[in-house]
């Protein structure tokens, strides 16, 4: 599971590098811990990453102790870094809406020809709930910031249910509109 | 699911109010302490599963059997004692008396089976404690929010140690976070007195809950129920 693409990973690194300035090794770890799901951050995206903000003058480096290697690195943002993760915190997201078209397409697919549209919906239905179901266990166990993130995926979930039995309950209306 | 015998079946149950079919022939068991959801749109004749399969409405035809005896046939005297004693009840709206406190209301069920007052308020105290709803016995309902009314609602609902609970929207009137807890400890409670459920509701959120879910369309269920577990 992945929740943030690659363009706000630079955003997450400047967030945690507000709380604390942080080596690479510890940015990576409390990455993965928060955000990483299933998908951890690769070492090369880190130090790409930082070395981004570094030349972008986002971040700094403000210490470096001996020995090899871009570990020994301590990075800290700076008063531009600040300014931009607060205009990127404040900024609302475009709407992305679930393109989920394949639920759509194989529905009128299935209208057209002339296959059962409803036995899908019902079979896509039951897939629905039992992820939904799996994932109502899991939250219950889970911390309160995993749970929040499940919550997310269950509410998300529930709207393609929500699409899938109002697109049941017109399959009649839309059919025979098709055929016209 | 175990291979007992299920503890509460419906076969064939049609119900009719007037010109609507609510229920067009539904076959439906719930397993000794199973958390079945019902879900399915307005109208779709859920509830009217539920009223059947809890022995509040009679069906046209079909029957229904609970730990092995036909309750659609029972006399009125014997449903109600039943309904008391092995089901327990929790709605969406205006299931406490408004008059009466908290822990009156939850003693409530306990006192219609001839409990002394005392002995059925201290039990009822006890559900308080157990719901986190300790603090707030005394006060009325319409004093208290949407969710402790729930909380009492569930509490009141297994102060007799049912062997089903029905519950019908029990999330109706409550945001997601108080849903969310009531839910919780509905099947908390369920599970740790070794009640089962059967759960009418159109969220897909709540139905979740459950250990397994049909779908009511048309007064008929509309797929094959999902087991939980199975693959």
């Amino acid at each position: 599971m992945r929740i943030v693409d690659d363009m706000t990973v630079s955003y997450a690194l400047l967030g945690l590098l507000h709380e604390a300035d942080r080596h690479g090794y510890d940015l990576k770890q409390s990455y993965d811990r928060m955000f990483g799901g299933t998908r951890p951050l690769r070492f090369g995206q880190v130090y790409r990453t930082l070395s981004q903000l570094q030349r972008d003058g986002l971040i700094a480096i403000v210490g470096v102790e001996a020995g090899a290697g871009p570990d020994r690195k301590r990075y800290s943002i700076t008063a531009e870094g600040v300014t931009d993760l607060e205009r990127w915190l404040a900024e609302p997201e475009e709407p992305q809406p679930q393109l989920q078209t394949v639920l759509f397409q194989k529905v009128m697919l299935a209208l057209l020809s002339g296959r059962s549209a409803g036995e899908y919906l019902d079979a896509q239905r039951g897939v629905h709930l039992t992820a939904m179901r799996e994932l109502t266990t899991a939250r219950r166990t889970a911390s309160l910031q995993d749970g929040l993130l499940i919550d997310y995926q269950l509410f998300h979930i529930e709207a393609d249910l929500r699409w899938i039995d109002h697109a049941a309950g017109r399959l009649d209306t839309l059919a025979a509109e098709i055929q016209l | 699911m175990n291979e007992q015998a299920p503890l509460l079946i419906g076969r064939g149950l049609h119900k009719s109010f007037g010109p609507t079919l609510a229920l067009r022939g539904v076959d439906l068991s719930l397993a000794a302490g199973e958390v079945l959801a019902v879900m399915g749109p307005s109208g779709s004749g859920k509830s009217t599963l539920l009223h059947c399969l809890a022995g509040i409405l009679t069906p046209d035809s079909g029957e229904v059997t609970f730990a092995g005896r036909r309750i659609d046939q029972l006399p009125d005297r014997q449903r109600s004692q039943l309904r008391r004693t092995a089901f327990g009840f929790v709605f969406q709206f205006g299931q406490l008396v408004p008059e009466l406190p908290v822990v009156e209301n939850i003693a409530l069920p306990l006192l219609l089976t001839g409990k002394k007052r005392r002995v059925a308020l201290a039990a009822a105290q006890d559900w308080l404690q157990r719901l986190g709803l300790g603090d707030i016995g005394q006060r009325l309902p319409g004093e208290i929010s949407g969710g402790q009314m729930q909380r009492a609602a569930i509490a009141r609902a297994l102060i007799c140690g049912p062997s089903v609970i029905f519950a019908d929207e029990p999330t109706g009137s409550l945001d997601s976070v108080a849903a969310d807890e009531v839910m919780e400890l509905l099947i908390d409670t369920a599970k740790a007195t070794g009640a089962g459920a059967v759960l009418v509701t159109h969220e897909p959120r709540v139905a979740a809950y459950a250990d397994r879910q049909v779908t009511v369309r048309d007064g008929r269920i509309a797929q094959p129920a999902t087991v939980l577990g199975a693959s």
